[in-house]
């Protein structure tokens, strides 16, 4: 959305949030501020457009090339943009989790946790699934949860340490370090298009032990879109592909955030 | 439940599972079979199939009286048919299995059903359908939904825990709240324990018993006469789910016992209730309370029919550490009218608590990339004074293999009490599972 810079756009934008609108315009200038492009950054990342659709393909591999893996359909509406958001996904693949539907209401700000259900088809059973530690592995991948849906940027101090050519290169100190396995993580983001497109997370040594990068990168509906990025964990030596397909943005996603849709999904959910 | 009698020969029945497990195995390594011509051909019809083969065996680990040593033994399949139409969805799941104890095939039709959406404020479900509402964790006061304990007990995939219904579900969606029907037109009882493959407690023979002395029971079989009809109208209020229930129907599992002691029966029961779950602290948090209205004994003064009740249950799910969940619950079943029960029993027999306790910790950990599931669900009850544990070790070979190693381990003071009555059943099962 903060793309298309037109007026009529930005206006709409500062309806739903002053600080959006705030981003838009500081972005016009010449110097933008550490803040401006962390949130910039997280918009482009996880809040493009109003909704979203993808069909998403996971690749786990061990240290010694056994593979598995996930498939599903990921719905996303979100309720604020840079705020809360809703999630909707329908497992596809492997087949013992086929049907399965895991859905989070995600909250964002200060000891605010997400709401979080599981739909298991074959006991007809909807469960209420506890708030996690969100450095927990997602789906027995080598991506954690907060990869997935984002880490509230108000966890971090951002220090803007490098401007390249190409990047800015963010370093991020979380400010609870006893709630992470991180010391900091710094983010190479594309200064034309405000995508992440490197992530390198040192642990409490200072030692690099995890890297995540955007392989790929497209532009989808004017927006720019990671189709395909790779974890890498450089002390288990595994690694994780995710592999973004059918995305679509504005599709006019409704109110499937219930428990209706977790027992039977909507149609655009299941194929 | 269709069942054919020794289709598997006894001398023969260990030596197909072993095949089976070794050829699942074997298919499931060999990573290159991709092509699958009964996928392909359900595929021409625009139907999804899917399914597993699983072997499960499994033996007590002590000396039965009443029962084999063998828990359980069976080489089982089963195939999942669904296919989305313009009009609804058809859904079509059986399990086809070699039951090396009871020495029979048997073919368990656990889904066969219609779904529509006719209109946006409006779902049906028509056929037979696995039905599940409540939010006990292994503990239900108003789903009354059929369940198979006997499943349950030998070792089973928990799936099996719940048995199938006949019924329509017609959901209605409203802006301030949402409204459940579901009415089985014959009623459904429990797959409940009979002796037939657990030992129990026969209060007839005042001792434990087996497949000797399996239960006698008076079926209901009426069709729209002897039905069933359970309402759920709930609603989400900030993300509380609030929910109040109504059921009318039949005690699901034997509540009583003819004139002359000759079968158990099931007498009516009406159920009123309601539940409440959310956010609580770190953790979810849920309560949700039954009045069990026993119809046919509500001044209960008749021993032979069971007394009306009050269940409450409060618990608490909470992830204690990274990937280790656990969750606790308290459950009370209250008999009313416990001075009439009193009264009435005939000397002897071993008389219920007025109150029964009943604790459950659930303990999960995931390890190996979540691949290796470990669990213990142990049921205590500090009236009872007996224990029910289920530890279960599962882990993901690949994407298609699992294997579990699980238990079932019966211990207390008294032969009768609920979960005590089983201890001879204590069992180990060792199971394989290639899904596709």
């Amino acid at each position: 959305m903060l793309r298309k810079e037109s007026s009529a756009v930005l206006l709409v934008c500062a309806v739903f949030s002053l600080t959006v609108a705030g981003v838009a315009r500081a972005a016009e200038g010449d110097a933008p501020d550490v803040q401006t492009i962390v949130t910039r950054a997280n918009i482009v990342a996880y809040y493009q457009g109003d909704d979203g659709k993808a069909t998403v393909k996971m690749t786990i591999t061990s240290k010694a090339g056994q593979t598995r893996e996930r498939e599903f359909i990921i719905l996303r509406k979100d309720v604020v943009d840079g705020g809360d958001q809703n999630y909707f996904v329908y497992f596809q693949r492997p087949s013992d989790v086929r049907r399965m539907v895991y859905m989070v209401k995600k909250h964002v700000g200060e000891g605010k946790d997400d709401d979080r259900w599981l739909y298991l088809p074959a006991l007809d059973l909807v469960k209420r699934v506890a708030a996690s530690d969100k450095r927990t592995s997602f789906v027995g991948s080598d991506f954690v949860y907060e990869d997935v849906s984002g880490r509230g940027l108000d966890q971090d101090t951002h220090e803007l340490i490098e401007t390249t050519d190409a990047m800015f290169i963010v370093k991020n100190v979380p400010k609870k370090p006893e709630e992470v396995e991180f010391s900091y993580y710094t983010v190479a983001i594309d200064r034309k298009t405000y995508v992440p497109t490197k992530m390198d997370f040192y642990d409490k040594q200072g030692q690099l032990y995890r890297v995540i990068e955007s392989k790929d990168v497209k532009v989808i509906q004017d927006l720019p879109t990671v189709t395909r990025s790779v974890v890498k964990d450089l002390k288990t030596g595994g690694q994780t592909e995710m592999e973004f397909t059918n995305v679509q943005y504005n599709v006019g996603i409704g109110d499937i955030f219930e428990e209706r849709y977790l027992r039977r999904p909507p149609r655009e959910a299941m194929r | 439940m269709i069942v054919f009698r020794r289709i598997v020969p006894i001398h023969i029945r260990t030596v197909v599972l072993l095949a089976m497990t070794c050829s699942a195995i074997v298919v499931a390594q060999d990573e290159q079979v991709k092509s699958d011509p009964v996928r392909e051909f359900f595929e021409r019809f625009d139907t999804e199939y899917h399914g597993f083969y699983e072997a499960r065996a499994g033996y007590r680990l002590q000396n039965d009286p009443d029962e084999k040593d063998m828990s359980i033994m069976e080489a089982r399949y089963q195939f999942d048919l669904f296919s989305m139409r313009d009009w609804g969805d058809i859904k079509v799941k059986g399990d086809v299995y070699g039951d090396g104890v009871e020495e029979k095939g048997v073919f368990d039709l656990r889904e066969a059903n219609l779904f529509m959406r006719p209109t946006d404020s409006m779902d049906v479900k028509l056929g037979r359908q696995v039905l599940t509402w409540g939010t006990g964790d292994l503990i239900f006061i108003n789903d009354l939904f059929p369940k198979d304990w006997q499943s349950f007990f030998i070792g089973r995939d928990t799936e099996y825990l719940k048995a199938p219904s006949d019924a329509v579900k017609v959901s209605f969606f409203m802006d301030w709240a949402n409204l459940d029907v579901a009415y089985t037109p014959e009623f459904d009882s429990d797959r409940f324990i009979s002796g037939e493959r657990l030992s129990y407690w026969n209060p007839v023979l005042g001792d434990r018993a087996g497949e000797d002395n399996t239960m006698s029971v008076e079926r209901r079989r009426e069709f729209l006469e002897e039905d069933e009809l359970a309402l759920r109208l709930y609603r989400n209020i900030r993300n509380y789910e609030l929910a109040l229930y109504g059921y009318w129907g039949y005690w699901k599992s034997p509540g009583g016992f003819n004139e002359a002691m000759t079968a158990a029966v099931f007498p009516d029961l009406y159920v009123y209730g309601a539940s409440i779950r959310g956010t609580v602290g770190k953790g979810i948090g849920n309560a949700e309370i039954g009045y069990y209205d026993s119809v046919d004994d509500r001044d209960g003064d008749d021993f032979l029919i069971n007394n009306s009740e009050m269940r409450y249950l409060v618990g608490y799910t909470q992830e204690i550490a990274r990937d280790f969940t656990a969750g606790v619950q308290y459950y009370v079943e209250q008999m009313l009218d416990y001075d009439d029960y009193e009264n009435n029993q005939p000397a002897g027999m071993p008389k219920r608590d007025e109150f029964r306790h009943l604790t459950t910790l659930r303990l999960t950990k995931l390890l190996m990339n979540q691949n290796l599931s470990l669990s213990l669900f142990t049921y205590y009850s500090p009236s009872d004074e007996d224990v029910y544990m289920r530890p279960i070790a599962n882990y993901k070979a690949s994407d298609h293999l699992a294997v579990e190693i699980g238990g079932n381990v019966f211990f207390g003071d008294e032969t009768h009490t609920f979960f005590n009555q089983f201890h001879n059943n204590t069992n180990a099962y060792l199971a394989v599972r290639y899904s596709f």
